[in-house]
């Protein structure tokens, strides 16, 4: 488990995720980025904060029984994080490169299951974090900082 | 071209968002998969999909789209265009065209492919 912050977190938002609960993800980033909005921050970061919250979020209710959202705001940066009690991730590497999906027809039929939701948090994300456990589960953490793009 | 004047042009029906039918149009995205809407469209263009689920709607508000055309006469379910009437702006659209009808009818109308660079 990754134990550290670089921040003290001064806003937490936290959002349960159930098993193929997929409307949550869409939902916290909804929730998220309107937060974002009122507290005045730049919009291409939010869209970039919104997009992991809702790959993440997504990728837990696909992949486990069920997890936790964790959004971390402070004024330097916000950190996404995602905890799941899932089958772990056994190759993180492979997992990360594009167009690499484990996901079932019906996800796919949704819109989803394109294996692009880990690159595309890279992308979005300054800083990402994966810890991956083969049947304990998967801690993420993203966190885009507001000075450095 | 506007949005009222797109959904005039290819014979649109209007699904809800109808007092947002002004806002410009000048690039639109094309895709039904979702990830690759995240990554790779920009804020303020029209969306075109064949998608009619709520996450393509959730999706269409975190990216910030003008709006939302179903093609080949797809639509939503009654009960997500109503929660869409309840929560949000965004102005959904569905028309008979195909998808590649589509994109051609407003392509030849000055209506130009969203090339942002990938998030």
């Amino acid at each position: 488990m990754v134990d550290t912050f670089q921040f003290t977190p001064k806003i937490n938002l936290e959002f349960a995720i159930g098993e193929k609960d997929f409307f949550v993800a869409g939902e916290s980033a909804s929730r998220v980025k309107k937060t974002l909005q009122q507290l005045g921050m730049e919009q291409e970061a939010i869209k970039r904060i919104a997009v992991i919250i809702y790959e993440a979020a997504m990728n837990v209710a696909i992949h486990a029984s069920h997890g936790m959202l964790r959004v971390f705001i402070s004024p330097e940066a916000i950190t996404i994080e995602t905890e799941d009690a899932g089958e772990g991730i056994p190759d993180v590497d492979l997992a990360m490169r594009e167009g690499y999906s484990t996901a079932t027809h019906e996800i796919c039929e949704m819109g989803f299951g394109a294996g692009m939701g880990l690159p595309n948090i890279k992308h979005c994300a300054d800083d990402l974090k994966i810890e991956s456990k083969v049947g304990a589960g998967t801690l993420l953490q993203a966190t885009v900082y507001f000075t450095n793009r | 071209m506007t949005l009222r004047e797109i959904q005039a042009y290819i014979g649109a029906e209007i699904l809800c968002g109808e007092g947002q039918l002004d806002r410009e149009v000048h690039e639109a995205f094309a895709c039904d998969l979702i990830s690759e809407m995240l990554a790779s469209a920009s804020s303020h263009m029209l969306l075109i999909t064949s998608l009619t689920n709520a996450h393509v709607i959730h999706t269409a508000e975190v990216i910030d789209a003008l709006g939302v055309i179903f093609v080949g006469g797809r639509r939503p379910a009654e009960d997500v265009i109503e929660i869409v009437k309840k929560n949000s702006s965004i102005p959904l659209l569905t028309t008979k065209c195909q998808m590649f009808d589509c994109c051609g009818l407003l392509f030849a109308k000055g209506v130009q492919a969203d090339r942002k660079d990938p998030l």
